[in-house]
């Protein structure tokens, strides 16, 4: 396993990236941001699939964290275990350590609907409720207990403000979330998310359905939220994650001879500015350069 | 020398040939166009003999036919149907009560949370047994088990009548929670959403089209039940707005005895009641498509 451990300066790293210079940030201090999530030795199973295993990593606060690599190399499915939406799939389970500040998130006490207060998610294809735009962004608040009608607005309005998407559809609000376009639906996806205050926002290939207009706002909205939230987003498109992210991992599928399955492994995991330029790994630099097959 | 000039392109032809594609379109479609007239031809015909023979008896010093009460000679002509109105409505509005949100409930214990489980196996298979019994059967069990101990009342009548429309209800609820995507469970879920939570707030939203639809299709089935009422409601022939107590009646018992009977009085208020019934199932239905309407989202 050759799993680079990020412990270079970020801030040195990122002044050599010339596609940040308008990063609206200011340049984080030296010393690295305290780690969310601390990954070590996950493996994820179906049933007794191995689905990925050796995934070592450290997300940290307040960063763009990019999950990049083929199909079926797991990445989505980490993704997924960070705040266990794989409790819906029977069968699915995690071995190795999942720590979230600390905190096994795969812990006997530990509630999977709690944990998913604090790390929401965003899904490759937008998948607004059938219910009204307002409905859509208000249903967490009120899952969580807010019932006061100015409070709500006030939430709503934040959130689309956010995402935004208030300019767009704040004479329509009562109108169908499902009637307004693609991008629309995923920023309001991301005002759903962001309206229940997460820590973390995982998104699962949240441009790859959109066009390149839509896909540079929701690009623009992730680098904005960033004061605010942490953000893990898989992607297959290694510009994107050039773009965007603080940190990349770099994921390949490994092909077991004896018994032909296929799992999912974590090559190379580092500052973004460090891993385009200059990969420690045989297999990230085919697979960035484009001779990966 | 020629070779210089291009080759002319033959005239261009787009027009259909005939072939055995086209030939095996026309047999299809006229296959189809068979079809449904062997299922329009009937339910015309029906409607052409219930609205021919029932509107003169129906519709005559309107609305006395609908709000007078039975005859108690039945070889007497006029009107009316009224306690049998009446009566319908209570003992299918009583089922729906109970059959609707039992069915709901059953559905999204076997789909939500039974899965393949083997309790959730059983009870599908019941309900599914439930489906193939005939309904007069399901009389004869009510009669024995309620009837027996509490007389005839509108209330018996619904007990069958639920016991009818459960199976109805539990298979086309379960259907529809099967077509709601999971996608929508799984975006409530990353918000932190319990799946009780879920189940009310989206996923049975989603459904209450389908749902209703299904619900409905058990009304107007049971509304137009006989066999199972004629153990269980008797034959009253004044109102009874009563759903415990005392005998009542309904408009499908009432069809059954007047169309059986020799008089020809009789046999027209049988046609007349059987369109108050076509009509009473039909206006049902149209509240609760608009009911639903009104629901749905503008875009």
């Amino acid at each position: 396993m050759k799993t680079a451990p990020a412990t270079s300066e970020p801030a040195q790293a990122r002044s050599k990236l010339s596609i940040k210079v308008d990063d609206p940030r200011p340049t984080p201090a030296a010393k690295a941001a305290p780690v969310v999530f601390d990954l070590e030795q996950l493996e994820i199973y179906y049933g007794s699939f191995r689905a990925v295993r050796d995934v070592t990593l450290k997300i940290r606060k307040n960063e763009i964290t990019a999950f990049i690599g083929p199909s079926g190399c797991g990445k989505t499915t980490v993704l997924r275990s960070l705040n266990r939406m794989h409790d819906v799939t029977p069968g699915a389970h995690v071995r190795g350590k999942a720590l979230f500040h600390g905190i096994d998130l795969y812990g006997p006490n530990v509630s999977a609907t709690e944990v998913r207060r604090h790390i929401g998610m965003v899904f490759q294809k937008p998948n607004p409720f059938p219910k009204s735009i307002y409905d859509n962004v208000a249903f967490g608040p009120r899952v969580n207990g807010v019932k006061d009608r100015k409070q709500l607005d006030e939430i709503v309005e934040k959130s689309l403000r956010a995402a935004a998407l208030w300019d767009e559809v704040k004479d329509r609000l009562q109108h169908s979330a499902l009637g307004i376009s693609g991008g629309q639906q995923q920023r309001l996806c991301i005002a759903r998310t962001i309206a229940v205050e997460p820590e973390v926002v995982l998104m699962d290939e949240p441009c790859s359905a959109l066009d390149p207009i839509a896909t540079t706002r929701i690009e623009d909205l992730m680098r904005a939220l960033t004061s605010r939230f942490t953000i893990v987003i898989v992607t297959h498109n290694m510009q994107q994650a050039a773009r965007v992210s603080d940190r990349t991992a770099f994921f390949t599928v490994e092909l077991d001879a004896k018994n032909d399955q296929r799992t999912g492994i974590l090559v190379e995991y580092d500052l973004t500015s460090k891993m385009f330029a200059n990969p420690s790994d045989e297999r990230t630099e085919n697979y960035l350069t484009g001779r990966f097959g | 020398m020629t070779s210089m000039e291009p080759t002319p392109t033959p005239a261009l032809d787009l027009t259909a040939k005939l072939s055995w594609r086209v030939a095996k379109n026309a047999i299809m479609s006229g296959l189809m166009l068979t079809a449904f007239l062997v299922v329009a031809v009937p339910l015309i015909a029906i409607l052409w003999s219930v609205v021919g023979k029932g509107a003169a008896t129906a519709f005559a010093g309107f609305p006395d036919f609908f709000t007078a009460e039975i005859p108690v000679v039945s070889r007497r002509a006029g009107p009316g149907m009224g306690p049998a109105i009446l009566g319908t409505l209570l003992v299918t509005g009583a089922a729906t009560l109970i059959a609707v949100p039992l069915g709901i409930l059953g559905a999204v214990y076997l789909h939500e949370y039974g899965g393949n489980r083997k309790f959730a196996r059983l009870v599908r298979f019941m309900s599914m047994v439930m489906t193939g019994v005939p309904s007069i059967v399901m009389g004869l069990f009510v009669y024995i088990m309620w009837t027996l101990t509490f007389g005839y009342s509108a209330f018996g009548g619904s007990l069958a009548l639920s016991c009818l429309m459960l199976p109805v209800v539990i298979g086309s609820t379960e259907e529809m929670l099967k077509l709601v995507p999971g996608h929508l469970r799984e975006a409530a879920y990353a918000l932190g959403t319990t799946k009780s939570r879920t189940i009310l707030t989206v996923v049975l939203p989603a459904a209450l089209p389908g749902i209703v639809s299904g619900a409905l299709l058990a009304v107007a089935r049971a509304a137009g039940e006989t066999a199972p009422l004629l153990f269980t409601i008797g034959a009253a022939t004044a109102y009874n707005p009563q759903l415990f107590d005392g005998a009542n009646n309904a408009l499908s018992a009432q069809i059954f005895t007047n169309a059986t009977s020799s008089f020809v009085a009789a046999q027209n208020r049988a046609w007349g009641a059987a369109l108050t019934l076509v009509l009473l199932t039909f206006l049902i239905t149209l509240v609760a498509r608009v009911f639903t309407a009104r629901l749905a989202l503008k875009r």
